[in-house]
């Protein structure tokens, strides 16, 4: 079983683009080859995700055709983690050497628009108006702060925390610094969550170039070890996106399951993380998220937001590139864009966003119908 | 209201049969209660048809602001919109239920955990131009004093 590196990361701005997605892929592609200071020919697989702007190996004309395997990953919003594991697996298991894992999208503008059917559901439940990602982050963030005593404005910090380190991350799409007044005044579009308390559908692509460990020694390059990679998806008494109806006795998130097992993996513990990059679709979600990542106990996320404790300044910052509220949300890329992050961070190249010198950082990436991916990074 | 008028947006979402609104879930082998039934359900025992109690508490809520996108919403994206609430309701048989709040209700009031119970309300007019029900709820205390036609 062989140890698993990045050996590069690359990145094509988030936003609203006149690129397709797909060659906003090959950009971010290209990006991560050269970050490596690899070519392609050397690549010997792939794996890549878009949910909406057709199917990743369409890069292989750009990127050329050498006759590798490309497998294409579609997971909802977990996509990106997805990939990463699918190449963290090959790599691991010796049945390659040197990969290259994709993510890109370019959505059109408004709420996600998903057909029940595709999601087993019945006609009604869109005819009627419940089938929509926002109002299920609303539902679940009114619950939470019912229940923990989060407040409105923790939540108006968050986003404003997001559009600050977005200034200072240049792939990101909002980069205008928003105060907390302005968002907690701006329009409501779900009850409790106003506009900008949401991240909006975006473009953008994402890659990252894994490598084993005798691959390393051989080309001699800096590498961040891939300490471990989950997926989980949900399971009975978890509170999921399009639900029409759940179990009272409530079990664990598939997030919870997700960050559970990839501690266990990587054989660290929360505490030991330096720098998180975590679901951020609304600014509820990065709250709530928080702790079911294991980073706090229910509740003291009111405490932490106020103390300041997730900015770039504070004990474990959150979110360093403004997460999904300043980049957007191409679903496909934005896994990777945590990584690309958290690669960016431990190898001490974000800049004025550059969190002091971490070791050990994660990324928790989430998505319908309730599917989680976790990583855990090491320098 | 009367059911030969009521025109529910599915069959076998609500039983009116016993004069009050109740929600029809369904039990599965493993003796997990689902709603609404499974579409493509492979079991080889047919799931039991179980009814929901008249009332609940309020488990979350939100309030649908934009109009959401046709398809799958019924009608066009250019046809007006109001508003609408909705949220899930916790039943003593263990299951929790999304679904409309009535607009009637006072939602300043709405708290998580109040009493609720179940009716029907219109949602939209369909192509005949008559008008279809779903489900929703409404908190018990806003109705009870006063007597319903």
């Amino acid at each position: 079983m062989s140890k698993v590196y990045i050996i590069g990361a690359g990145i094509s701005p988030f936003g609203r683009h006149m690129t397709t997605g797909l060659e906003q892929g090959v950009a971010a592609a290209k990006a991560a080859l050269a970050d490596a200071g690899i070519e392609w020919p050397q690549i010997e697989f792939a794996f890549g995700g878009s949910w909406h702007a057709g199917k990743p190996d369409a890069a292989l004309p750009s990127l050329g055709l050498t006759g590798i395997p490309f497998v294409n990953v579609a997971n909802g919003c977990a996509t990106g983690g997805s990939a990463l594991l699918c190449a963290y697996s090959t790599i691991r298991s010796g049945d390659g050497d040197l990969g290259l894992v994709l993510g890109f999208d370019k959505h059109p503008r408004g709420a996600f628009n998903e057909t029940p059917a595709d999601w087993g559901l019945p006609d009604w439940y869109g005819e009627s108006g419940l089938m929509l990602t926002t109002q299920y982050f609303a539902m679940k963030i009114q619950r939470y702060m019912s229940l923990y005593g989060i407040t409105p404005e923790t939540l108006a910090r968050v986003a404003e925390k997001a559009f600050q380190n977005g200034a200072l991350a240049p792939h990101a799409w909002r980069r205008e610094p928003i105060d907390a007044e302005r968002i907690l005044q701006s329009q409501m579009v779900s009850d409790p969550l106003t506009k900008y308390m949401f991240c909006s559908p975006s473009e953008g692509g994402a890659a990252l170039v894994l490598a084993s460990e005798r691959m390393v020694k051989r080309l001699g390059v800096e590498a961040v070890e891939v300490r471990a990679v989950t997926v989980r998806s949900r399971v009975n008494g978890s509170f999921e996106v399009f639900a029409p109806a759940l179990d009272a006795e409530s079990g664990p998130s598939a997030t919870e399951l997700a960050a559970e097992a990839a501690f266990a993996m990587a054989g660290v513990s929360p505490e030991e993380i330096d720098v998180a990059q975590i679901q951020d679709t609304e600014s509820g979600a990065e709250v709530m998220h928080m702790a079911e990542n294991g980073f706090c106990a229910h509740g003291e996320q009111e405490r932490l937001i106020r103390d300041g404790e997730t900015r770039l300044t504070g004990k474990r910052p959150i979110n360093t590139d403004g997460g999904c509220l300043a980049c957007g949300e191409p679903i496909g890329a934005s896994g990777l864009r945590q990584i690309y992050e958290n690669v960016t961070q431990l190898r001490q190249r974000a800049g004025k966003r550059q969190v002091k010198a971490p070791r050990l950082a994660y990324s928790q990436v989430y998505g319908a119908p309730g599917v989680s991916a976790v990583s855990i990074l090491s320098i | 209201m009367s059911t030969t008028q009521t025109q529910m947006i599915a069959p076998d979402i609500v039983d009116m049969a016993g004069g009050d609104v109740r929600l029809v879930a369904w039990r599965r082998a493993d003796g997990h209660l689902v709603f609404p039934k499974p579409l493509n359900d492979a079991a080889p025992v047919p799931l039991e048809r179980v009814l929901l109690s008249p009332a609940g508490t309020l488990w979350s809520w939100t309030v649908q602001r934009f109009r959401p996108k046709s398809p799958p919403f019924h009608g066009s994206d250019s046809d007006p919109f109001e508003p609408f609430y909705l949220g899930y309701v916790e039943f003593p048989e263990g299951i929790i239920v999304e679904g409309r709040i009535d607009a009637r209700v006072d939602v300043d009031k709405l708290r998580i955990g109040m009493q609720m119970d179940v009716t029907a309300v219109p949602i939209f007019t369909d192509e005949r131009d008559a008008q279809v029900f779903a489900h929703a709820f409404r908190p018990v205390a806003s109705h009870t004093t006063h007597s319903e036609g």
